[in-house]
């Protein structure tokens, strides 16, 4: 690269003279990739320490300071094979991993606690059926007791909190049937041995904190995994911008070190990557990532480009507004906050059982209690009767239910290249039936390239792009890019408006204008064949070359679409773009609802009346427009190409130019849903055996022990069904 | 019944180095990267190369 790069902001300074940085590294899959990083990199002098996180795709680099410069490493990086993006890791995850870390720390103590009461239980269960003197029962009933009540006090903290966050505010949630659950078992447990008798709950109410516990750490690692994606994936999108220094030299330099009043160069062909003015220079931008326009349009001097339009035939000089985040058109930004109140306020599967549960619980255990109190039984005896009833119903499998089945899912739809960005997007998926999609970038590929490669013979590829890339038509700059082009072709003649020619040994090569060219016959069936194409033609001698220029489908568009419409999706394209551009594409897909010319506040709309209308909408898109449409539907995706704004305001981003992760997400998510609920009917149907055995007061330690145990068994493992997802086939 | 006064305490004691081992495991960020660290044990790197003459 000949400007060189400056990635000192990423950089983060230890004590002790210590430098290090994280990368987000893109083709990590196996282990030979991890110890290909890292014995490669042990052998650069100067570095410290070098770690692959094969989970996360990340590597963590340490070295001293001054011993080596930050570039070095991703230069090392790359000779090794691998693309590495630095990024700073945000607040949040900081936040997010000390949460995580504290739920696993509770857990621990949780599950030691369990485990060594349960040695005690076991053998006073035993003991009870024989002839245990009653001296040792109450040892170890005390010892128990020694051992759950810090435990409970410590471990348990997670759910009591919560439970106090949600009565102060006025509210019922999951966690405070629990803490009335635990904190009445201890309590009556404490009573009980402190009057000799046979049992106590010690056990029951550890076990149920270290079961809910299990649930509460996946739905957190969940939280935090799909959150280091995200920050992966705005690492991925390797964003630089030239900067000008007021002497005039250029650096390259990462966009989170752009900041407002910078001058950048914006070199022809490439991706305009902050909002701003121009202040020098004129060319043609490619806006279709902004509005879904494929036609350039000019800009010039005091005119204002946007973050995501491509730069096609001048270099312009930019003085930053917004980097990174951006700044956004007016429209859009009105259009966001609309979007973002019209979206009806999605209640959790969890969060709707537990409205459920927790008053049905409460309702249940009291009933219990003031019936054997009427039924002449002494109030402590009804009591303990009503405790076990609040253990046996704490919804241990219910707690498991749902954040078992999301890792799960979460996970195979990773290995499909399917990042999600929140949990319940798996729900919501499963409810869709409509599927709307963007054309420009989403149906096709963002970049334009050659629709007819059979017309463009190998042996002269080469010589084709070298005479592209001599020129700085938008046409030609496409087509040299699409055909890879590395130097621009010398001694070429240019005619403005026609085309260019070439001498080279005796004949002449022109590439241009189909008249140009007098290529019409090839240009014709080249036009049949693609109507919205934009044609340019070559000629060497004799033989003559039409190529067309234009927007592809992204690979397995077709066979995405058709298994949608199949398996019973309504499938619409709604795009910015011209009607006739739009027109083929839809054709070719076989979607019969398309509409095209859309403003972004005429996506919304449409959205809108179909939300009325009670249709679930899936919006597939990327551009700049799309994002309040995105914000809108009940979930919407995004190709990792797509705008930042438009990949924010999607709930689930998926890898790579293929649109088959579009129908694998949504099978996944209905297989992940149909778990979802098998789980939530195993905790009831668990509940309709247990709860009148212990309404009854037939349970005793031993039974709650193995009914909790059995029912968060079953559960979890039914969970570990989503992992099979048979290649993505239709649900 | 005297048993129980050694047995007890050492299974406590047990326990207790496990939980501390489990502590001592996360502090040291060893659950940071379940996966890579699957792939780590297979490693040889901390085997002494076998000298070319056959001496140890």
């Amino acid at each position: 690269m000949a400007t060189p790069q400056d990635l000192s902001v990423f950089v983060r300074h230890a004590p002790g003279g210590v430098a290090g940085m994280e990368l987000a590294v893109d083709g990590i899959r196996c282990a030979g990739c991890m110890h290909a990083i890292e014995d490669g990199l042990a052998r650069e002098a100067g570095l410290l320490s070098a770690r692959v996180n094969l989970a996360l795709k990340r590597v963590t680099v340490e070295w001293r300071e001054g011993a080596l410069r930050p570039e070095a490493v991703v230069e090392r990086l790359a000779a090794l094979g691998f693309k590495a993006y630095p990024f700073l890791p945000a607040d949040q995850e900081g936040r997010e991993a000390r949460e995580e870390a504290r739920l696993l720390r509770c857990l621990g103590v949780a599950g030691f606690a369990a485990m060594n009461i349960m040695l005690l239980s076991v053998s006073v269960w035993a003991g009870n059926a024989s002839d245990i003197e009653p001296s040792t029962r109450d040892l170890f009933h005390w010892l128990s007791a020694l051992i759950a009540l810090p435990t409970a006090a410590y471990a348990g903290r997670p759910f009591f909190e919560s439970a106090l966050r949600a009565l102060r505010a006025g509210s019922v949630n999951m966690d405070v049937p629990i803490t009335l659950g635990v904190v009445l078992a201890l309590a009556m447990s404490v009573v009980e041995t402190w009057q000799h008798s046979r049992h106590a709950y010690f056990d029951g109410a550890v076990m149920l904190l270290f079961f809910l516990l299990v649930g509460r750490y996946l739905d957190q690692l969940m939280r935090r995994r799909t959150r280091d994606l995200a920050g992966n994936l705005a690492a991925l999108k390797a964003e630089t911008a030239t900067r000008l220094a007021p002497d005039g030299t250029a650096v390259a330099l990462p966009i989170a070190a752009i900041v407002p009043g910078d001058l950048v160069l914006v070199a022809p062909g490439e991706r305009v990557s902050v909002d701003g003015i121009v202040e020098g220079g004129r060319s043609e931008l490619d806006q279709s990532l902004v509005t879904g326009e494929t036609a350039p349009a000019t800009v010039g001097r005091g005119e204002r480009v946007y973050a995501g339009t491509l730069n096609l035939s001048g270099a312009l000089r930019v003085r930053v507004e917004a980097a990174g985040s951006g700044t956004l058109l007016d429209d859009i930004d009105r259009l966001m906050s609309q979007a973002v109140e019209n979206r009806s306020r999605y209640v959790k599967l969890s969060d709707r059982a537990a409205r459920l549960y927790a008053p049905l619980v409460h309702a249940t255990a009291l009933a219990t209690f003031l019936g054997w109190l009427a039924l002449g039984l002494g109030w402590q005896q009804a009591l303990l009767i009503a405790v076990t009833v609040l253990i046996i119903t704490c919804p241990c499998a219910l707690g498991l239910a749902i954040p078992a089945v999301q890792v799960v899912a979460a996970s195979a739809l990773f290995r499909q290249r399917v990042m999600l960005k929140h949990g319940d997007a798996l729900e919501r998926l499963a409810e869709l039936d409509t599927v709307v999609f963007d054309k420009t970038g989403t149906l096709t590929l963002p970049e334009a390239g050659i629709l007819n490669p059979e017309a463009v013979p190998e042996a002269e590829r080469a010589e084709i792009a070298a005479l592209a890339a001599a020129s700085r038509h938008p046409l030609a700059q496409a087509l040299a890019q699409a055909l890879g082009a590395s130097a621009p072709a010398q001694e070429v003649r240019e005619y403005p408006g026609q085309g260019l020619t070439s001498r080279c040994g005796g004949s002449e090569r022109r590439l241009g204008s189909v008249d140009f060219c007098q290529a019409q016959e090839q240009a014709d069936v080249a036009i049949r064949a693609h109507p919205d194409a934009s044609l340019i033609a070559y000629r060497n001698g004799d033989r003559r070359i039409a190529i067309a220029i234009g927007q592809r489908l992204r690979p397995q568009a077709r066979e995405t679409v058709a298994a949608l419409q199949e398996a019973g999706f309504a499938v619409m394209i709604l795009s910015g773009d011209r009607p006739q551009a739009v027109a083929p594409v839809a054709a070719a897909l076989g979607i019969t609802e398309a509409r095209a010319g859309l403003l972004p506040g005429g996506k919304l709309e449409l959205l809108d009346g179909l939300a009325r209308k009670g249709r679930k909408v899936l919006m597939v898109g990327d551009g700049l427009n799309d994002a309040p449409a995105l914000a809108a539907s009940h979930v919407s995706i995004s190709p990792v190409s797509a705008s930042h704004l438009a990949q924010s305001a999607a709930d689930i981003v998926f890898l790579g130019d293929s649109l088959a992760p579009v129908a694998q997400a949504v099978a996944i998510g209905r297989k992940a849903r149909r778990l979802m609920i098998q789980n939530l009917w195993l905790a009831v149907l668990y509940n309709a055996i247990a709860v009148p055995v212990a309404i009854a007061g037939l349970v005793t330690p031993l039974i709650a022990a193995a009914a909790m145990s059995g029912s968060s068994l079953v559960v979890t493992l039914n969970a570990l069904r989503a992992r099979s997802t048979g290649g993505g086939s239709a649900p | 019944m005297n048993i129980i006064a050694i047995l007890l305490p050492l299974a406590l004691l047990l326990g207790a180095t496990g939980l501390a081992a489990f502590l001592w495991c996360m502090r040291s960020g060893q659950f940071a990267d379940l996966e890579g660290a699957s792939w780590r044990v297979l490693r040889d790197d901390d085997m002494v190369e076998p000298r070319p003459d056959g001496q140890p």
